[in-house]
């Protein structure tokens, strides 16, 4: 520990908030193994894993809160959580979107959960699975299934001095094109999400010769009615273009919009 | 096309190989064509092998393929998805670096790394234009870009001409191809016939003399002078595409509220693809950084593009919140108040923007567009 760090009685607080999620965001955090150390030195580091263990009382400077909200007890909780928290950032498609158990959002969910349960009397659940923003405000968004360790670090550190953090909301087309990979959608013919989804992976499918997935969610400027004929020129049926839809930000209005148009197309072949 | 100067020679495939080979015994980063990912990229080169022999591209809007050649050649294949902008102006670059003193004052320090050697094997004449039209961004006016200027200077170019144009060609009606007349350090003209697969090479400035004398070649016959004038010519014929005849930057400006652009712009996905590609195109933003303890700073530059929201955010929200207005900023840039900027046009014609498009929307075919819907209202209103 630096001199300047250890006579710091002051460090800002971080808590770390789990709801329904499958935990790989907070993973995240632990992943960042170089920046660890120094992490802990600047910052006082709280984590709740549990739901109902603990509920840290605060105030916290920075509560980062991954999953999403699927029971009447998480809804109190996210609560508490953006009463005793400064700076509210959801991290991770669960956070920002739901997630992809928002399916049950289009779905009975009382049915999923006898199919599921042996006792689904002893499940208290929601119909819905929403993002923390549908509950409380939230200062920032972090996207991603999982989020990446840079963007995660960015947020600290922005946070830590006090400034904006560089989180662009265009398309993963600009990270591709910048990374220097060739379009697998001009050069193969591949389906490839990029133009409407949110950048932040650095183009990571194309990268590897596939099409991107929408895991980070609807870009700042999507254009759907343009962008659905695109992915069945590359050869993908209606239920294709909702199974892609359909993954883990399902429940992002865009993504939801689009299936909508999907399937409103649909009926208008017959 | 200058085939008849003093020292225009001959070399053969062999020789090729061994201008790589030189250019890196001189310390040059040799950046060439490549086959990668089902696509001829630039990027470093040791070796002849390295060059796309035997390989040629089928260009449509929004398409790209690679197709075999039984012919053999290296460069008969038009702009792949990278151009020199890839190095010149790299999408990422750090300009300073800042650490906190024992003061608590901040210590800046420039970036001045020394930047690599270039040598560019197989500039095309019209991406020779887009250097050109570069150097004037960042290094004629007020602001000089010295990072850019340092690569710039240092680099060789060795140009080669164009015998075979790429179906979303349309450097003839740009006026900056498929010849190049200058601004090279060598320029070479490919040529497969009964006679072989050679190269007539010349060179316009010392460093290419001087490298020409330590390769292997011979003195160019006419024969091999003709043969060079006429795969040029030909190509020249063979545009896939061309701007409409007209002075494209008044068109622009006198189409601004064009039925068009709606048209244009409900096939437009806003994502930026054609910027990213365009070896003009020079906008950057900047990525300030700073990391856990805030005691190291630094800032970087970044690629950025009209396309993007966040490009003209002010605090009220994005100035060109519309795709319409998105679209037709960069469509009018490079065609129209480039001119009043820059004072070139700031499209050279390589078709890039047209190819790499996911949706294949056509800067020609839109400029035609625009000009035909100009031509019927007046034609209305006379
Ligand atoms: S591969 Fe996908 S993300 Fe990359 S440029 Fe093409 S469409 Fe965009
Ligand atoms: S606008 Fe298109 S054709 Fe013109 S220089 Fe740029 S990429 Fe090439
Ligand atoms: S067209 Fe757009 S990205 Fe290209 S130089 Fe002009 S403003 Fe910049
Ligand atoms: S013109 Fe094409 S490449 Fe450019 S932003 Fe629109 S869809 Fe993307």
């Amino acid at each position: 520990m630096t001199a300047r760090a250890a006579e710091r009685t002051d460090r800002p607080r971080l808590a770390v908030w789990k709801f329904a999620s499958c935990d790989g965001c907070q993973l995240t955090l632990l992943d960042c193994e170089d920046d660890l150390l120094t992490l802990a030195e600047q910052v006082e580091v709280s984590y709740f894993l549990e739901a109902s263990s603990a509920l840290g009382t605060g105030p916290y400077d920075l509560s980062l809160v991954d999953g999403s909200v699927t029971t009447p007890e998480d809804e109190a909780r996210v609560r508490h959580i953006r009463e005793v928290s400064r700076h509210v950032v959801a991290i991770g498609a669960c956070a920002t979107a739901g997630g992809i158990q928002a399916l049950r959002n289009y779905a009975d969910a009382a049915e999923f959960r006898a199919a599921v349960y042996a006792r689904p009397e002893y499940i208290e659940t929601l119909a819905t699975s929403t993002p923390i923003s549908a509950h409380v405000p939230v200062d920032l968004e972090l996207r991603g299934c999982p989020i990446d360790r840079g963007q995660l670090l960015e947020v600290i550190a922005a946070h830590l001095t006090g400034r904006k953090p560089d989180l662009p909301g265009h398309s993963v087309c600009f990270e591709c094109k910048r990374r220097g990979t060739t379009c697998v959608v001009v050069a193969r013919g591949t389906p490839c999400l990029g133009p409407v989804t949110h950048a932040g992976c650095g183009a990571l499918c194309p990268a590897y010769g596939r099409g991107c997935y929408g895991c980070f969610g609807p870009s700042n400027s999507t254009r759907f009615p343009t962008f659905l004929p695109l992915l069945r020129r590359d050869g993908m049926d209606t239920l294709d273009i909702v199974r892609e839809l359909r993954t883990f930000n399902t429940a992002a209005p865009e993504f939801e919009e689009a299936v909508g148009l999907q399937e409103a197309g649909r009926e208008d072949r017959g | 096309m200058r085939t008849g100067g003093r020292d225009a020679v001959v070399l053969d495939r062999d020789g090729l190989d061994g201008l790589i080979v030189l250019l890196a015994a001189r310390g040059r980063t040799v950046i060439g064509p490549t086959v990668r990912d089902g696509a001829i990229v630039l990027a470093e080169i040791s070796a002849g092998g390295d060059l796309p022999y035997g390989w040629g591209v089928d260009l449509e809007a929004g398409r790209y393929r690679l197709r075999p050649r039984t012919d053999g050649a290296a460069f008969a294949h038009s702009a792949g998805p990278q151009s020199w902008k890839t190095f010149l102006h790299p999408q990422r670059e750090r300009q300073w670096t800042a650490r906190t003193g024992p003061d608590g004052v901040p210590l800046v320090t420039e970036d001045d790394t020394p930047p690599p050697s270039y040598a560019f094997l197989g500039v095309r004449p019209c991406d020779l234009r887009a250097i050109q039209v570069q150097d004037r961004v960042l290094t004629d006016g007020p602001h000089t870009d010295p990072r850019y200027r340092r690569r710039r200077e240092r680099a060789f170019l060795v140009v080669v001409e164009c015998t075979e144009p790429g179906a979303t060609c349309f450097c003839v009606s740009m006026g900056t191809g498929p010849a190049a007349d200058r601004g090279y350090d060598l320029a070479l003209t490919e040529v497969v016939d009964d006679g072989g697969h050679r190269f007539l090479a010349r060179s316009a400035s010392d460093e290419g003399s001087a490298v020409l004398a330590e390769l292997p070649t011979r003195p160019a016959d006419d024969g091999l002078r003709a043969a060079a004038r006429e795969g040029v010519a030909q190509a020249a014929g063979r545009m896939g595409r061309a701007m409409p005849d007209v002075d494209l930057r008044v068109l622009m400006h006198e189409t601004l509220t064009a039925d068009r652009w709606n048209d244009v712009t409900a096939r437009c996905l806003t994502c930026g693809n054609c910027t990213m590609v365009c070896p003009t195109c020079f906008c950057t933003t900047a990525e300030d950084v700073t990391d856990l303890t805030g005691e190291h700073t630094e800032r970087w530059r970044r690629w950025e593009s009209c396309y993007d929201l966040e490009f003209t955010h002010l605090q009220n929200g994005p100035v060109r919140a519309s795709a319409l207005s998105r679209y037709r900023q960069w469509a009018t840039h490079k065609l129209g108040t480039w001119y009043d900027q820059f004072g070139s046009s700031g499209c050279v014609g390589c078709g890039r923007c047209i190819v790499w498009c996911p949706t294949g929307i056509d800067i020609t075919e839109e400029a035609h567009a625009l000009n035909q819907e100009r031509a019927e209202a007046r034609q209305a209103a006379s």
